[in-house]
């Protein structure tokens, strides 16, 4: 260990955000957990929806209607990108449990095509809702 | 007071349920996608099936405890000052509570 290192003085006491390069697993990790909290805003109305769509016909005809507003479409979209963020950074989590991927070389593959296929498929959901 | 490891618990339901909900969600959007349900009559006949009510249900109960360990985590990594905390995690279980008690009450309102 270097002097330099041993010294708390040399510590960098002010962290300054804008200066700091994320590794691209950070980003994998910290857009894991955003996309998790975006998803469990999505639980509430898509249960809301669910029991709209058990009702009679009017029912039903109004949860599809609700389904094609501007504002459902965009947030369905973006539940779209978070679910398929989340499932994949998943499957990467889980296949590092058991030893798979976890160089750091693979593993800074796999956290740029989670990033990259999330945000794919995130397309794909936009074009097959819009 | 005696404490063992704390977080193997956890991780293992994290692990568990996220298998089940990864293998329920891709199910449920592969049917949709390849046979959306315009009406309604093949919507509720879909959700009446009692295989689907059982999946259904284990699905709720998986993503309730998922969302636990996840917003866990979230609360207790981010919540400051740390004496809030107990309050928050509290806040957090009664909302979970609700919603599966909502999610009961749904799935027994889907017509046989």
């Amino acid at each position: 260990m270097s002097k330099a290192a041993r010294t708390p003085r040399s510590r960098p006491v002010f962290l300054n955000l804008a200066h700091i390069t994320l590794p691209v697993g950070a980003l994998t990790s910290i857009l894991h957990r955003l996309s998790g909290v975006l998803l469990a805003t999505g639980v509430p109305v898509l249960l809301y929806l669910l029991q709209r769509s058990l009702g009679d016909e009017a029912d039903f005809a109004d949860t599809t209607a609700l389904l094609r507003q501007p504002l459902v479409k965009i947030f369905l979209i973006a539940l779209a990108w978070a679910l398929a963020h989340h499932m994949l950074a998943g499957v990467r989590h889980m296949l590092t449990d058991i030893d798979v991927g976890s160089s750091l070389g693979k593993a800074r593959r796999s956290a740029w095509s989670v990033n990259l296929t999330a945000l794919a498929i995130a397309v794909l959901a936009a074009g097959a809702i819009l | 007071m005696k404490r063992g490891p704390t977080g193997l618990p956890a991780w293992l339901v994290q692990r568990a349920s996220a298998v089940y909900l990864l293998l329920f969600l891709v199910f449920v959007l592969a049917s949709l996608a390849l046979a959306p349900m315009h009406s309604r009559a093949a919507w509720l006949q879909w959700l009446a099936h009692p295989a689907m009510r059982l999946a259904l249900a284990i699905f709720f109960a998986a993503l309730l405890a998922h969302m636990w360990v996840g917003l866990r985590d979230v609360l207790l990594d981010y919540a400051q000052p740390v004496r809030i905390r107990p309050y928050l995690l509290a806040a957090l279980a009664a909302g979970l509570c609700g919603l599966g008690l909502w999610a009961a009450a749904i799935l027994l309102r889907i017509p046989t």
